[in-house]
């Protein structure tokens, strides 16, 4: 009787739960999920992976709209998930959205 | 003063001493070191050693020569009379004095019995060594033809021959230099400057056929020409022609031809002096044979100048006899870990108006390719050789302005790709056009060399005027060494002063920008946080107008750090602007994991802590503990969200160990047990720990303190090392153990716990306040140097007070970070959420 759904929005925390220019980790048996914050509020969800070698993301400086890895320092565009040059590779994106002061992911 | 040169005194002169009675019980323990050789290099490596460990050593000197150690190198414009001999001096009787040495001149040592260690001179002056140190030279290689030993036929080694070649020009008209190597060639100078007629006899087919390819060495014989020498080359000398009183007439050829002679000066090579070493035993091959740390086969028994052959070489010029000496000292000194590996040698010769340089291999071959620019008339020529696309050698005649560059090309062994075009025209064709017009000093880097006998650097040269005020190029070569050897550098060394003085409105040296984020450099984003009150990240970069809305990770923790170190209690300190390890304060491994070090001072714990630590490491199923180089445990691979639980279980404090922050003070056991230990080093190492807890600093920060220079506590590798010793502390800064081993050096000498932790902290502070983000302490004094840190610590008490001071203000109160998270604080960073899907 349903429309097949498209992939449910899972709240997982407010915005002012992320520290600003900071991040969560959303645990998941699949991989964990980064969640990060930006100046502008703009929030970002990447799978916790450094494309490099598995770093976790989420625990790295946020500047701009990028994440620098802490183990080895890639820059990756929290955006696209890609790595900026020179560094090549690219992290999963996950959809997220901000309403009400509360974060939505969606995750699969 | 000459006729008093000329003769060889015979006396022992043996000093007074400056210690008084106090001491002299310490001196009575000092292990003795016996220098053979009051030479360049033995001096110089005493030199080195008084730095290192002024009081470990009680020093003799034995010199064949009646003359206190002098620069053999100026022995050319000594006897060109363009300096007098008093002006070569470089250790005056003083010296040997005010450093408590022994010194024995005009005594050769003939003997060295390596069972009852002790050496014995000619007069029968026999000394007991501990460590013996021979630099004892060589000696000018004579041609075994006839006629050798005739009067009139001298060589060119030391005062004595050249007060001779003196002498003999005011009465004689024609010498024969035999040789046309740099020796030769500066001797023929100086005579024909003498008024002398001069002849260079030469075997090669050009001159300094090692030193120059064959245009280099026509363009130069065509100059000396041009000065009136004569030149017979391609000649091989049969003998000496007696004038039928013993004195030396004529030069014979083996093609028959003679040359008028009444002085021949012998050039045609040097020979190590092993004679003393072979007597003894010790392995020679064309020079005593030494090892990397310049020790011999007797390990009591070192060896450093032209007398050594290293890995098969026997150096001749001065540069590598320095880079051997300090190496040496810092094996006397018992620090252990220089290495010589020898030397890349480059030549210039001094003759005032000639100009050419060269080094490396400047011939070329196969798989090797030249760039030459050859401009005959004008009397310039250069030739760059170049082999997989690095510059290999270098040959400069007429134009030697960028021969210290091309000779750093050549020992980075950097490629050249990118300079290949515009190699030739040297180091101001490069770079920004901002550089044109000036001169070539302005354009120098701090870190070029502008000395190559003493190593030395812009960068410490304008750091010398700057902070001592000098003016004359004296006052430079006082104070840093360069130009006092062989003094090719002296052109330079004028357009740093002039450039220096010259400009001392432009107060920050150029550095580098911070990163992609700014134009601006640490020196000036420091000063504006200083000057302007800036107290979080949003003020500086809006004042700095910033390119980027908040930097990125390159600049965030500089500009957090500096922040905090000019702000203490004022600054807000921002987690997200720190490195992930002192956000969390833990260190974070490979996979994600973390590890845990508890704070364990000076390395001492109890059955109570280890006791916990066992427990932690079963409940949290720690995968390992282990025992750090810092002395003191380690939990690796905890979990995040198990880390403040692990703090508290643990109920011990942060040891730091994730941080641009102190670290450890690594201790020895010290008196307490220890029977060699002069003082509580342990205790000493608890207070430090204690007084230095929670300091955030440019780098990460180690100390040590050791009970006794046997220094179990490797302290010589700590940026700030405590050796105690009978009287007291010697403290020693800028240590490092990391990538590229530095010893510390040392800075002081102090009498009790409280005045170790007053010059420690006082140069902490200043480290903390001045060096620039991720500088350790080694590279901060390599950039304001040694002298400019004494002067602040050691000799304004009012300072170092003012210093300490500030330190244990921006200390005060700290929380510890692991308490303050166990009460709560930045709870989020460590609870992940879980995804309920
Ligand atoms: C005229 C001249 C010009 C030079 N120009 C340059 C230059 O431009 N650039 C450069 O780099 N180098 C130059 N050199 C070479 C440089 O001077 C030497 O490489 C350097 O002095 C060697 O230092 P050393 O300590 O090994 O030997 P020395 O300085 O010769 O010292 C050895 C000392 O040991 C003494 N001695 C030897 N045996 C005994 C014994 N058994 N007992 C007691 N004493 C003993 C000797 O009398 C001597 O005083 C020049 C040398 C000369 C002679
Ligand atoms: C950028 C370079 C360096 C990195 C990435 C690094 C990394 C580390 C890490 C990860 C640890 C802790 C290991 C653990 O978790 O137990 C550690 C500890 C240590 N490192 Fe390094 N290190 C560096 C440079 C150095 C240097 C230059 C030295 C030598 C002077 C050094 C000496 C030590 C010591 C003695 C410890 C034990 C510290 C303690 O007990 O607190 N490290 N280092
Ligand atoms: S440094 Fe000296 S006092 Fe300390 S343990 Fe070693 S020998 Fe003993
Ligand atoms: S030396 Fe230091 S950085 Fe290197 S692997 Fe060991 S702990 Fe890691
Ligand atoms: S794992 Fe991220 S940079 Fe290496």
């Amino acid at each position: 009787m349903n429309m097949p759904v498209e992939k449910p929005w899972l709240r997982v925390c407010a915005v002012d739960d992320i520290p600003l220019l900071g991040s969560r980790v959303v645990e998941r048996d699949a991989g964990n999920v980064a969640v990060f914050r930006t100046a502008a509020d703009t929030v970002f969800a990447l799978l916790d992976r450094c494309p490099h070698k598995a770093g976790p993301l989420s625990q790295g400086i946020v500047h701009g709209e990028t994440v620098t890895c802490p183990l080895h320092s890639w820059n990756i565009d929290l955006a696209s998930g890609e790595a900026k040059a020179p560094d090549v590779g690219c992290a999963r994106r996950f959809p997220v959205k901000v309403e009400n002061g509360d974060v939505y992911l969606a995750l699969s | 003063m000459a006729q008093q040169l000329v003769r060889r005194r015979g006396t022992g002169l043996n000093l007074p001493r400056r210690r008084s009675n106090k001491v002299k019980e310490s001196i009575m323990k000092k292990l003795k070191l016996v220098v053979v050789g009051n030479g360049m290099a033995g001096i110089r490596t005493v030199e080195e050693l008084l730095a290192l460990a002024p009081e470990l050593y009680e020093i003799t000197v034995f010199g064949a020569e009646p003359h206190p150690n002098y620069n053999r190198i100026l022995l050319s414009p000594v006897l060109a009379g363009e300096q007098a001999f008093d002006d070569i001096i470089l250790n005056p009787l003083s010296w040997y004095a005010d450093n408590g040495i022994r010194l024995h001149l005009g005594k050769t040592v003939t003997e060295i019995d390596r069972v009852r260690r002790v050496v014995v001179a000619d007069d029968g002056t026999e000394e007991p060594y501990d460590r013996l140190l021979l630099a004892t030279g060589s000696s000018p290689f004579i041609l075994p033809v006839p006629g050798k030993d005739l009067e009139g036929v001298i060589s060119y080694r030391d005062i004595y021959d050249t007060e001779a070649m003196i002498e003999a020009a005011k009465t004689k008209q024609h010498a024969v230099v035999i040789g046309g190597g740099l020796l030769g060639l500066e001797a023929a100078n100086g005579l024909k400057l003498r008024g002398m007629d001069v002849s260079v006899v030469h075997l090669g087919d050009w001159l300094l056929e090692r030193q120059l390819d064959e245009t280099a060495g026509r363009l130069l014989q065509k100059s000396l020409e041009e000065r009136g020498l004569a030149f017979l080359l391609g000649k091989q000398t049969a003998e000496l022609v007696d004038d039928g009183t013993g004195h030396v007439a004529a030069v014979r050829f083996k093609d028959g031809g003679e040359e008028k002679a009444d002085l021949v000066v012998m050039a045609v090579g040097i020979r190590p002096n092993t004679t003393l070493a072979e007597s003894a035993g010790l392995h020679c091959n064309r020079g005593i044979v030494v090892s990397d740390a310049l020790q011999t086969f007797d390990p009591r028994i070192y060896a450093v100048g032209e007398c050594v052959s290293h890995r098969g070489v026997a150096y001749g010029l001065v540069a590598p006899l320095f880079e051997q000496a300090k190496v040496c000292a810092n094996h006397l000194a018992q620090l252990g870990i220089g290495q010589y590996k020898g030397s890349v040698l480059s030549t210039k010769l001094k003759v005032t108006g000639i100009d050419l340089f060269s080094a490396g291999d400047f011939i070329g071959g196969d798989g090797t390719e030249d760039i030459v620019l050859s401009d005959p008339a004008g009397g310039v020529y250069k030739k760059l050789v170049i082999k997989d696309d690095k510059l290999v050698g270098a040959c400069l005649y007429g134009d030697t302005a960028d021969g210290a560059w091309y000779f750093k090309l050549l020992r980075e062994g950097r490629t050249i790709n990118d300079l290949r075009d515009t190699l030739m025209f040297g180091e101001s064709a490069i770079g920004d056009a901002g550089v044109q017009g000036q001169s070539r000093a302005a354009a120098m880097q701090d870190s070029d060399e502008v000395c190559g006998c003493n190593g030395v650097c812009k960068g410490t040269i304008v750091k010398a005027i700057k902070d001592k005020g000098l003016f004359t190029v004296d006052d430079v070569k006082k104070h840093t060494k360069a130009a006092s050897s062989c003094g090719s550098c002296t052109g330079l060394v004028e357009q740093i002063l002039m450039s220096t003085v010259g400009s001392s409105f432009q107060e920050t040296p150029k550095t580098k920008a911070v990163c992609g984020c700014t134009d601006r450099t640490h020196a000036e984003v420091r000063k504006a946080i200083r000057e302007h009150h800036l107290l979080d990240h949003k003020a500086v970069y809006d004042f700095l107008e910033w390119r980027t809305p908040n930097g990125c990770a390159t600049c965030r923790p500089a500009v957090n750090y500096y922040l905090l170190s000019t702000w203490p209690h004022e600054a807000v300190d921002d987690p997200q602007s720190r490195f992930v390890n002192e956000r969390v304060h833990a260190n974070i491994q490979k996979d994600g994991t973390f590890s845990v070090i508890p704070q364990m001072k000076g390395g001492v714990t109890n059955s109570e802590e280890l006791r916990r630590i066992a427990d932690v490491a079963d409940k949290y199923h720690v995968p390992m503990v282990k025992v750090t180089g810092g002395q003191r445990i380690d939990l690796l691979g905890v979990k995040k969200e198990d880390l403040v639980n692990v703090w508290k279980d643990l109920g011990m404090q942060s040891g730091h160990a994730y941080g641009k922050s102190i670290r450890t003070v690594k201790t020895c056991v010290g008196s307490e047990f220890c029977r060699f230990g002069t003082q509580n080093s342990t205790q000493m190492g608890i207070e430090l720990e204690t007084m230095l807890a929670n300091m955030w600093s440019p780098h990460k920060v180690k100390l040590a303190v050791s009970g006794c220079p046997r220094n179990c506590a490797e302290a010589g590798i700590k940026d700030v090392g405590v050796i105690a010793v009978d009287s007291g502390w010697e403290l020693y800064v800028g240590g490092n153990g990391g990538i590229k081993t530095e010893v510390a050096q040392f800075l002081c000498k102090v009498k009790t716990a409280d005045e170790v932790k007053e010059y420690s902290g006082a140069f902490l502070q200043l480290y903390r306040e001045e060096a620039y983000y991720l500088d350790r302490t080694v590279h901060y004094i390599a950039r304001v140097g040694l002298d400019y840190i004494k002067a602040k610590v050691v000799d304004d008490a009012a300072n170092r007070q003012a210093l300490f001071e500030r330190l244990l203000y921006s200390l005060e109160g700290l929380p510890d970070p692991w308490a303050a998270r166990i009460a709560g604080a930045q709870k989020n960073e460590y609870i992940p959420i879980k995804a309920i899907a």
